[in-house]
């Protein structure tokens, strides 16, 4: 009796056909394959947006260079590409570019280290809560704002105290641009120092040194690879910034190495030729191009610079 | 002998602590470059800029009378971009992020999409505005747009979006999946209905630093070619009529907030340059407004969840 209740249960509810049920699964693999592919486009955007730069710069650049000759690129000592009589020496953008961001990294880097070691190795747990999220909130203020404040409110305090400083100068960009700069080195330099394990530090403290001989002999040593990408990526920031350097170092082009003088940078220079109206494929236009491929292949310098470093001084543990 | 030899250990310890202490202090007092600097700046724009802040600075297009000027067209052209920048920026970068965390062998490909993605965030914003003017301004016939400027920024901000989802999606325990699976759910119902849920904060987080980053850049903005005066909105995304939708603005030519800061501060004019500082206010504002949104949503994050 019961046999029989139980086979008629069973009939009452049909198996599932063996097709069906492969077809069913058929069906759920490749959904889930077609959902894959999917994901891997979007991670593949990524990878298409750095081509697409490559191409866009070295495409319109190959024609600038086409009218100028790549010698007269590196070599002239002026730069007029909107005047009749046109010059092209790069030389002459990259000299304000790499003044300023000395200023800004001879300001950024020391302050950086010193408040990374100080957060990571003297900071009471309280001071280090408030400190890192209001560096956090430092690194996110727009850069425009940035300009505005060296240009009205840094310029004339610093022309207070050097007589004779123009308006317009790559000191107080520079300045301006160096503080910016110190929340991205402190936060990377003060990972860096949190990951070098505590029984190195235990191990110092052990054979009698104190904080500061700990901090400075022991940690940093072993950091270092850390805190030099956390330089490096400084240094790129200070050679592509550019609102800070178009609001208050003026847009001229200059060659010099002078601070206390204004000058255009590549990326100002850039500003420059985009707020006024280049008619597309005209030879200014293009300067453009030649000039953002030269800052693409500085960062790009940097960045493979930053992976040796890395590579070389990395301390496992 | 024995008590000289004990004075100067206790000298040399001291010298040493000293050095300590000295340190403790420059330390200190490097922090507080930092902070005195982001005070001046606030208290500058703010004492310079709080008597221009009104309605009527909020509801006016730009004028030559600087009295007069507003920011209407600069903060609806920040809003419009700043949604196209969203609604293109967040499915990207969660979906990549996904890829990268649940789905990726580890092979080349997966090297090269991960080696790009850190070279990508070390590029200059300006290299953005060249690749979007060259792309989409010009070989897509975009124009100086909304749609644009928007793509651009959300090409900027994508490695910031993918780098938040894969620390979330990184803090979900293994054995999370594993439940999921045991259960028969395939790869894709496990992200769908437990990866993507737990770690929905932590991309919340991330698109909110994204977007507070795309609203003050303004080098990428310029680039394409964005004007500076602006008398005039895009046409309204809604309207009363069928079809109640229309996507006209994505084609208009705007202006943003920093743009509008921008050519207020190179003006000689000192009246121009308080509307600066006010502008300057309302940007700091909703960025530090986003920023500590996302922090305290870190923050809390941190402490709710105990896997």
């Amino acid at each position: 009796m019961t046999a029989i209740a139980t086979g008629a249960n069973v009939s009452a509810m049909p198996p599932v056909p063996r097709a069906a049920r492969l077809s069913g699964r058929r069906l759920r693999i490749v959904r889930e394959r077609f959902i894959e592919s999917l994901l891997l486009l979007a991670a593949l955007v990524s990878v298409f947006t750095t081509l697409a730069i490559v191409y866009i710069l070295v495409k319109e650049s190959v024609v600038f260079f086409r009218e100028v000759p790549l010698a007269d690129f590196l070599t002239d000592t002026q730069w007029t590409p909107l005047f009749d009589d046109a010059h092209f020496g790069i030389m002459v953008l990259l000299s304000g570019t790499l003044t300023s961001s000395f200023v800004a990294l001879a300001i950024a880097i020391p302050l950086g280290t010193v408040i990374a070691i100080y957060l990571s190795e003297f900071a009471p747990f309280s001071v280090r809560e408030v400190a890192k999220p209001f560096l956090e909130l430092l690194g996110g203020v727009p850069t425009i704002v940035y300009g505005y404040f060296a240009l009205l409110f840094v310029t004339p305090i610093l022309q207070q105290l050097i007589p004779g400083l123009p308006g317009f100068n790559l000191l107080s960009a520079g300045i301006v641009m160096g503080i910016m700069i110190i929340p991205y080195v402190a936060s990377i330099s003060e990972d860096a120092m949190r990951a070098v394990p505590m029984s190195m530090r235990e191990g110092s403290y052990a054979m009698g040194a104190t904080r500061y001989q700990t901090a400075v002999r022991v940690v940093v040593p072993a950091a270092f690879s850390g805190l030099a990408s956390a330089y490096i990526l400084g240094i790129s920031r200070a050679v592509g910034e550019t609102m800070i350097l178009a609001v208050a170092a003026g847009m001229q082009p200059n060659l010099t190495f002078n601070p206390l003088e204004p000058a255009a940078t590549v990326t100002a220079y850039i500003v420059q030729v985009a707020l006024g109206d280049l008619p597309h494929g005209s030879i200014g236009y293009q300067t453009i191009f030649a000039a953002g491929l030269t800052l693409m292949l500085f960062t790009l310098a940097c960045n493979i610079a930053g992976h040796v470093l890395r590579r070389r001084f990395r301390e496992a543990y | 002998m024995a008590a000289t030899d004990l004075d100067r250990i206790r000298a040399l310890i001291a010298s040493h602590k000293r050095w300590d202490t000295a340190f403790a202090v420059l330390g200190f007092l490097a922090l507080m470059v930092g902070v005195l600097t982001f005070v001046a700046l606030f208290l500058d724009m703010t004492l310079k800029g709080l008597p221009r802040l009104s309605y009527e600075f909020f509801t006016s297009f730009p004028s030559r009378h600087a009295e007069h000027a507003g920011i209407l067209s600069a903060w609806v052209g920040s809003t419009l971009v700043m949604v196209v920048t969203a609604v293109v920026a967040v499915p990207l970068g969660v979906a990549s992020g996904v890829y990268l965390e649940e789905y990726a062998a580890k092979n080349w490909v997966t090297d090269v999409i991960e080696i790009n993605i850190t070279n990508l965030a070390g590029v200059p914003s300006i290299i953005y505005g060249l690749l979007a003017l060259g792309l989409f301004v010009y070989q897509f016939g975009l124009g100086q747009s909304i749609l644009s400027a928007g793509l651009t920024l959300a090409l900027l901000i994508l490695p910031v979006v993918i780098v938040a989802t894969r620390e979330a999606i990184r803090g979900i325990p293994q054995s999370i999946r594993e439940g999921a699976y045991a259960l028969g759910a395939t790869q894709w119902q496990t992200v769908r209905d437990h990866i993507l849920p737990y770690s929905s904060a932590g991309i919340l987080t991330g698109m909110i630093i994204g977007l507070a980053r795309a609203i003050g850049e303004t080098a990428p903005i310029i680039t394409i070619g964005a004007l500076t005066f602006i008398a005039f909105l895009p046409p309204a995304p809604v309207g009363a009529e069928p079809p109640f939708l229309n996507f006209e603005w994505l084609t208009s030519p705007f202006t943003v907030m920093p743009i509008q800061m921008f050519n207020w501060t190179s003006r000689p004019e000192a009246a121009f340059q308080l509307n600066a500082a006010a502008a300057g206010f309302v940007l700091v504002f909703m960025t530090l407004a986003m920023n500590g949104l996302a922090i305290w949503l870190r923050y809390r994050l941190r402490k709710n969840i105990k896997w």
